[in-house]
């Protein structure tokens, strides 16, 4: 952490979004975390997507649970609504917030303890839901907050950094995804911005639960040699299956891309994710195939990153309830409220 | 692109803008501090040793540091460096004791000096300490040339002058009042060891239109001025036109102001942004009512009955280019403009009647001798020249580093030493690190815009000529205005193997100017950057490849604002800031590393 806060300058190499904000508008509080902490690098590309997206700030809902990761939505969008839930129950939370205003973007930032031990089941369900938000998982293998044990994404092999050996199957959030479901899938690095701002534009356009695994290293407890989720680890056995450029709905694809290998993928609003595929034997709506490419190259201890698995067709939770188009909160109080007399009629029916 | 060489002195020196652009380097983000610190002697000290008149320089320098400052790109305004000078000399207890004094026992080498001014009186600062006899000639009967002649008392009151004269003559120069050197060649035949010509630009140019010698109501500027200081001159008619828009036309129309003028227009030949006067210095004569009316180019002096009653002019008509450039210019009118008096105030020139032309020293066609810019040694061996003397009108600033440089060659050509030889500039770096998260500097980023200097009120100042109008910083001012310095000589210092690419310094850079890109030929990388690049000619950054992914770090300095926040979140320390002071060498290091180099030989 520091003590100074950083110094808001406009200077004259800063430019202007599409609302005539610049980028330290889309900034936060000071951060708190460790120098050089992953999910700083995190934070930043976030604040980059919101303002390259021309989203204002008062039409984001951020929310969070319990861990250093869960921390870090003070730290971007200043102006935007947030919750800080208790631990592992961020997606009930983010569940009523949309269901009240669907309008809002939902972006939730938990970490690997937060979603893949204690809010397990959470986690599964908003999967399940299909919940319209961005749930980035920023993931480091430990328990950072509370110096550094295993947890459950660690994986076997690893050591801690005193030397004790993990010998615990790790829960991987993006396989898991995949076979419950999910419909936007996606790993990524804290280190690799040019990856990870296009994935994350990507998924909050996306209607329905986009996942984003990002790995994200704990610089003080587990940044050393024999780690599996160190920069120099991931930087070395990081393997991109896919690249995706992302397109707002206005602007042409001007990138050439050769026939077969570029993909584009029409988003709801109009936008656009070109995917590129980097490997041939990839195929991103493939789930089983898709499934099993990550499984054998993580056998080799090669972690895939990219958008790995798209499906737009999937309604999302406001698609299968089959809620009204304008958000609950702006619909006036006496058709939310029918009145005690049709309340009366409604329970005279269940007698 | 290859590695930045930062271990070149040159690097980190061109960081540091205002004392890059400080002829005589002074270390200013250092004496700000030393102010910050209330240790004004100090600070006054520090300035001493590079530009040896701190009091004189707070109040009339011509500030090369100002329009550099990073300040000024960062927001408008530059740090008001040249005031926070003033600050230190104003407030400093006696400094007597740390002043350089000369030893009892001479070295045996007698100099000559012509002129009693800021180049003279620096190569003297400089010499005396070093044991050699000073004999100055001074054709006046007080010192300080053209700072005291030319520059009106209500700018630079005569006591600040004197203090800071007496300081150098004081050590025991022997000093000639009233004794103008009419002879070059009776000079040398005194049998001086060396001769050090700092004489100035005395000669005011002048305009040759009808009716010029018509009239002793047309002054030449920098005479007339000369003749207000010494008192000869007290009135001047209600109506004055000035012709010329630099420093001197300012520092006229505000004294006719108070000899007696209500109505001064300063007339200028060409549109506004082409004037050589600071704008500052135009500010201040506008704030005194003094109307500056361009496109006006004199044509002629109007006379009745043999009186001078005003000046037609030519109306100028000027096309400019996109660059700004004039590219043509006519006549569209005239204009009269009724006058009491005319002060002409466009340009000098130096001028040598006294030097005989078949000694030796070269001149060229302008009549301007042959002086190299390095040794200031005139074709003539042991005929040194400085300060307006040497290349014509420039400034105090820019006098007292030609006497630095010239002592230098004095004291080699008196050792017989080669006056090429001389000793490179260095640079130390010294970690500002204090703790984790302290630094040995004020780091954050004050956001207060520039103080304004307060004015004694328009309506006191006119009643005496030597009323100064700069009433200097109260002490909230310097509170502030001390905090607006960036620190630039706090240097960012980057080591790339240890560098885990992380990406923490981007992040948290709140002017973004830092990369890690992958390297490239100069034209791609620097597309590739976060922030475009402004400014091409402020130094640029890149280090070695990183050792994860062999791209490299890239800054661009233009807008770093040193608040150490790269180096506060880097997890291990390949940001650090150091503090860089930069080593000038002067004629008694010069003389030291010499001597040891003799006593290397003879061992």
């Amino acid at each position: 952490m520091t003590f100074i806060a950083k110094p808001k300058i406009v200077h004259k190499g800063l430019s202007r979004n599409a609302l005539g904000l610049t980028i330290r508008d889309y900034e936060g509080g000071m951060s708190t975390l460790c120098a050089g902490c992953g999910h700083d690098s995190v934070t930043s590309a976030i604040v980059q997507a919101f303002f390259e997206l021309d989203i204002p700030p008062n039409q984001v809902a951020k929310l969070s649970g319990i861990g250093c990761s869960s921390k870090t939505p003070a730290y971007f969008l200043d102006a935007s609504h947030g919750f800080n839930a208790v631990h592992g129950r961020m997606p009930s939370i983010a569940t009523g917030a949309s269901a009240a205003n669907r309008k809002l973007y939902l972006i939730g930032v938990s970490g690997d303890g937060d979603s893949l031990s204690i809010g397990l089941g959470q986690f599964s369900h908003a999967l399940r839901r299909n919940l319209d938000m961005l749930y980035i998982i920023e993931n480091n293998g430990v328990y950072g907050l509370t110096k550094g044990q295993f947890s459950a994404s660690a994986d076997v092999g690893t050591k801690a950094k005193k030397g004790e050996v993990n010998e615990q199957q790790p829960i991987d959030p993006v396989q898991m995804a995949m076979a419950q479901g999910g419909t936007f899938v996606a790993r990524s690095f804290s280190g690799d911005k040019d990856q990870l701002v296009p994935m994350i534009k990507a998924g909050i356009r996306h209607k329905g639960f986009g996942l984003i695994d990002v790995l994200s290293p704990c610089v003080t407890f587990n940044d050393h040699e024999d780690s599996t989720k160190s920069y120099a680890y991931t930087r070395r056995f990081f393997h991109p299956a896919v690249h995706a450029d992302f397109v707002p709905p206005a602007e042409e694809i001007r990138t050439a891309y050769d026939d077969g290998e570029a993909m584009p993928v029409e988003m709801h609003d109009g936008s656009r994710i070109v995917l590129r595929k980097v490997s041939d034997q990839y195929n991103v709506h493939n789930r089983g195939a898709a499934l099993d490419f990550i499984r054998s190259h993580h056998r080799r201890g090669e972690i895939i990153t990219g958008l790995l698995y798209i499906d737009e067709a999937e309604p999302d939770m406001h698609g299968i309830s089959r809620t009204p188009d304008a958000p609950l909160a702006q619909v006036p109080f006496e058709e939310l409220c029918p009145g005690s007399q049709a309340m009366a009629g409604l329970q005279e029916r269940f007698r | 692109m290859k590695p930045t060489k930062t271990e070149d002195t040159e690097y980190f020196h061109q960081v540091v803008d205002c004392q890059w652009g400080c002829p005589a380097h002074t270390d200013v983000p250092e004496y700000i501090r030393l102010i910050a610190l209330g240790r004004f002697s100090d600070a006054y000290m520090l300035n001493r040793g590079s530009n040896v008149f701190p009091g004189i320089l707070g109040r009339v320098c011509d500030r090369p540091c100002e329009p550099v400052c990073r300040r000024g790109r960062v927001e408008d305004k530059p740090v008001a460096i040249c005031r926070l000078k003033r600050v230190a000399a104003d407030n400093r207890g006696d400094i007597r004791s740390r002043l350089p004094v000369a030893p009892k026992q001479k070295n045996g080498k007698r100099i000559a000096l012509v002129g009693a001014g800021c180049a003279s009186l620096t190569v003297v600062n400089d010499l005396m300490p070093l044991g050699y006899e000073c004999v100055i000639y001074e054709a006046l009967d007080k010192t300080g040339g053209l700072m005291r002649t030319n520059i009106p008392a209500f700018r630079l009151p005569a006591s600040v002058l004197d203090e800071e004269i007496d300081y150098i003559v004081d050590m025991g120069a022997d000093l000639r009042l009233n004794t103008p050197v009419n002879s070059m060649r009776e000079l040398l035949d005194e049998g001086y060891d060396a001769v050090f010509v700092g004489s100035g630009a005395p000669k005011g140019k002048n305009l040759n239109i009808p009716g010029r010698n018509d009239s002793d109501r047309i002054h030449v500027g920098i005479q007339w001025l000369e003749s207000v200081a010494f008192g000869h001159t007290e009135s001047i008619g209600k109506k004055v036109l000035i012709i010329g828009v630099g420093n001197t036309a300012m520092d006229c129309c505000r004294t006719s102001l108070r000899l007696g003028a209500d109505d001064v227009k300063v007339m200028a030949r060409k549109p506004r942004g082409f004037f050589k006067a600071s704008d500052w210095e135009l500010e201040d004569a506008e704030e005194e009512r003094v109307e500056i009316v361009v496109n006006h180019s004199p044509r002629e002096f109007v006379l009745r009955d043999g009186k001078l009653v005003g000046m037609m002019f030519d109306l100028m008509d000027y096309d400019i280019d996109d660059n700004g450039r004039i590219v043509d210019s006519r006549v569209t009118g005239e204009k009269f403009f009724p006058c009491d008096d005319v002060v002409l105030a466009i340009g000098q020139d130096n001028a040598f009647p006294w030097i005989e032309r078949d000694l030796g020293i070269e001149f060229d066609r302008w009549e301007v001798p042959v002086v190299d810019p390095v040794t200031f040694e005139s074709t003539l061996s042991g005929v040194f020249f400085g300060g307006d003397a040497a290349f014509g009108p420039k400034n105090i600033i820019w006098a007292v580093e030609h006497g630095h440089q010239a002592a230098i060659s004095i004291d080699k050509y008196c050792r017989a030493s080669p006056l090429t030889e001389r000793l490179p500039r260095g640079v130390n770096l010294q970690s500002a690190k204090m703790g984790i998260h302290e630094w040995s500097y004020s780091n954050d980023f004050d956001p207060s815009a520039r103080r304004i200097m307060p004015h004694v009120d328009l309506k006191r100042r006119f009643k005496k000529l030597d009323i100064e109008v700069e009433l200097g910083f109260t002490a909230e001012q310097v509170i502030t205005e001390v905090e607006r310095c960036l620190n630039c000589d706090i240097q960012t210092v980057f080591t790339d193997n240890l560098c885990i690419e992380c990406d923490a310094c981007i992040d948290i850079c709140p002017v973004d100017c830092l990369t890690i890109a992958p390297n490239a030929d100069e034209v791609t990388l620097k597309q590739n950057l976060k922030a475009p690049v402004l400014e091409p000619t402020q130094p640029f950054f890149v280090s070695g490849p990183l050792k994860h992914t062999a791209r490299v770090m890239v800054k661009d300095e233009n807008l770093c604002v040193h608040c150490g926040l790269c180096a506060e979140r880097c997890p291990t320390a390949a940001w650090d800031m150091q503090k860089s002071t930069l080593n000038i060498p002067y004629a008694l290091d010069e003389s030291a590393e010499d001597m040891a180099r003799c006593q290397r030989k003879a061992g």
